[in-house]
């Protein structure tokens, strides 16, 4: 049996990563830009989880570890903050939350 | 098998564990132990605790490190190292936390948001910091960076029902988040040419390779985009005015002076370890970097008339000059950066405190007519802010001064004599949008009567910001003794 060529991985992971970026800079809703940004760790983590099992050594997977960590709190902290804006705003499109301007 | 939890170990990170420690102590006395709002402010016993249990820890590891002749100290296997830049730094965050803890309750009671949890996250916050300043691994610089910068994210929208407060919190979580995905991946690429997640390690990866090889230019720029986002350099200075108008005040001086001074840390701590054999590959791009910040910043404050984001502005530029120092690259202007830190801790913690003081009951206080007729109503305090505006300018004999001046030299000993040029005309600049505050104090008549929301904390801390700026600037030869220390390699 043949086995996946490392770089397939890294490709995949890479071209996660950009579409997270794309989401990130051409979706309006908040929520969905937010959703980008956890692909583009998940990206990441691929990336890690790829070099961790082509070295044969385990702190990348500890960083994969880590990275969920702090995207789980960054979800709580970011959902609690969304949640304000849109009590204060009734609206999650990220053109309308732009008051600052001069 | 080596023990898993050694006594180095404690050692090493005993500041950030007393901050934690004490952070959550706070949480808790909050609960049980104050439920009166009028008594939270002494919580504030708390936070000087823990900044004393905290000074004293980094004492100890200073005594420690001249006691036995060492320059570092590491400790869990190299992942922490103690050493006198990490501690320098710390001093700073130290007395950064310390003034910001002390002015805030004023302020939070005036905005209706006096909540406990506002000390805890401070320390929460700080020792995140502590890890940015003595992480030597990619995992506890990340888990550090995040720690901070998650902290802030709440600190910034901590102003709940106040629409310009959500938008600087979801403005500064969503392009923070982003910029950490970007560093995050340079650090996934970083370990996969090292195999290791240690500076050490890395940093000798990357000097055998070839000076131009794709993967470490990739590493480079994805981990470049989320350092100079945190400094606020141009081209990723985008949340910086948002986040340091719509945040309470007091956060926007934590922000501007804390977060910048670890984010610095942190790049120094990146560029100077791993990507320091690569120097000739960033050195132009951190150029172009420098010198945009600075045309962004001092160009944009030009035009502003809310204090706060004038200030934003002007911190962005300070982030400029910063860069120079990592552009020359020699001893002195990596201690120029330190210099440049220290001093711009007390000028910038100053100018803020005076916009915290301007909050009253019903006065929003950020505006250039808020501040008009100050010296006819509060000359104390408009003495002090035009001290700390000719500071931020780069006047003598004030702290500002300094500096820029070893900066510049720096710049001029390595030959960079035409980014020394533009560094020192956008220095003109930057005296004609801070004298437009003086002039506003001075010459212009008030447009309202309200007296300065003064506390005994606020005054206490001008004060010390006042006599430091002033002291840095006319004696400085212990203050550069104590920068010297700091002097990585």
């Amino acid at each position: 049996m043949t086995e996946v060529p490392i770089s397939w991985f890294l490709t995949l992971s890479a071209v996660l990563f950009v579409l997270g970026v794309a989401g990130f800079l051409f979706r309006r809703n908040i929520i969905t830009v937010f959703m980008s940004i956890e692909l583009m760790l998940n990206a990441v983590n691929l990336t890690f989880i790829t070099f961790s099992y082509q070295l044969k050594r385990v702190n990348g997977h500890l960083f994969a570890f880590f990275v969920m960590v702090v995207a789980a709190a960054e979800a709580a902290v970011g959902l609690a903050i969304i949640l304000t804006i849109f009590k204060n705003r009734g609206t999650l499109n990220i053109d309308d939350v732009d008051s600052m301007k001069n | 098998m080596s023990q898993f939890y050694t006594s180095t170990d404690h050692f090493t990170i005993i500041p950030a564990v007393m901050l934690a420690l004490f952070g959550c102590a706070i949480l808790l006395f909050d609960f049980l132990v104050f439920p009166d709002p009028r008594q939270r402010k002494y919580l504030l016993i708390f936070v000087a605790l823990a900044e004393g249990f905290t000074g004293y820890a980094l004492y100890r590891q200073t005594e420690w490190l001249t006691a036995n002749g060492q320059t570092s100290l590491t400790g869990f296997g190299g992942s922490v190292t103690v050493d006198g830049f990490g501690i320098f730094f710390n001093w700073i965050f130290v007395i950064a936390a310390m003034i910001v803890a002390v002015v805030s309750y004023k302020y939070l009671e005036i905005s209706g948001e006096h909540h406990g949890e506002y000390y805890g996250l401070i320390l929460f916050a700080q020792s995140g910091m502590y890890f940015l300043a003595t992480g030597t691994d990619l995992i506890t610089l990340f888990i550090g960076l995040e720690l901070m910068a998650l902290t802030f994210y709440v600190m910034v929208g901590f102003l709940r029902t106040d629409k310009r407060s959500n938008e600087a919190a979801i403005k500064y979580l969503l392009l923070g988040a982003f910029s950490s995905g970007f560093l995050v991946y340079g650090f996934s690429l970083m370990y996969g040419m090292a195999g290791s997640t240690k500076l050490a390690v890395v940093a000798e990866a990357i000097r055998q390779r070839p000076l131009w090889d794709p993967v470490v230019f990739l590493a480079l720029a994805t981990t470049s985009v989320g350092l100079l986002f945190k400094i606020s350099a141009a081209p990723f200075h985008m949340w910086a005015p948002d986040a340091y108008e719509g945040a309470p005040t007091t956060v926007t001086a934590y922000l501007a002076v804390a977060s910048k001074a670890a984010s610095i840390a942190f790049l120094l701590r990146i560029f100077m370890g791993p990507f320091w054999s690569a120097k000739e590959v960033w050195e132009p791009i951190l150029s172009v970097v420098a010198v945009l910040t600075m045309t962004v910043g001092n160009l944009a404050a030009i035009n502003q008339t809310n204090i706060k984001r004038l200030l934003a502005y002007s911190s962005i530029s300070h982030a400029g000059y910063m860069l120079l120092g990592l552009v020359a690259g020699n001893d002195t202007g990596i201690n120029g950066i330190a210099v440049y830190v220290m001093v711009y801790t007390f000028m910038n913690l100053g100018a803020f405190l005076v916009v915290v003081a301007l909050r009253r009951q019903n006065i929003i206080g950020e505006d250039l007519d808020d501040i008009a007729g100050l010296m006819s109503r509060s000359p104390g305090y408009a003495v002090l802010m035009l001290i700390f505006l000719l500071s931020l300018a780069g006047i003598p004999p004030t702290a500002g001064f300094l500096g820029k001046y070893y900066i510049f030299l720096s710049l001029i000993q390595t030959g960079h004599f035409t980014l020394a040029v533009i560094g020192t005309l956008y220095v003109a600049v930057a005296i004609y949008y801070y004298f437009k505050i003086v002039r506003s104090m001075f010459i212009r008549e008030s447009t309202e009567k309200a007296p300065m929301a003064t506390s005994a904390g606020l005054r206490l801390a001008l004060g010390v910001s006042g006599v430091l700026t002033l002291a840095i600037g006319v004696y400085p030869e212990p203050f550069l003794r104590l920068a010297q220390t700091s002097l990585l390699r």
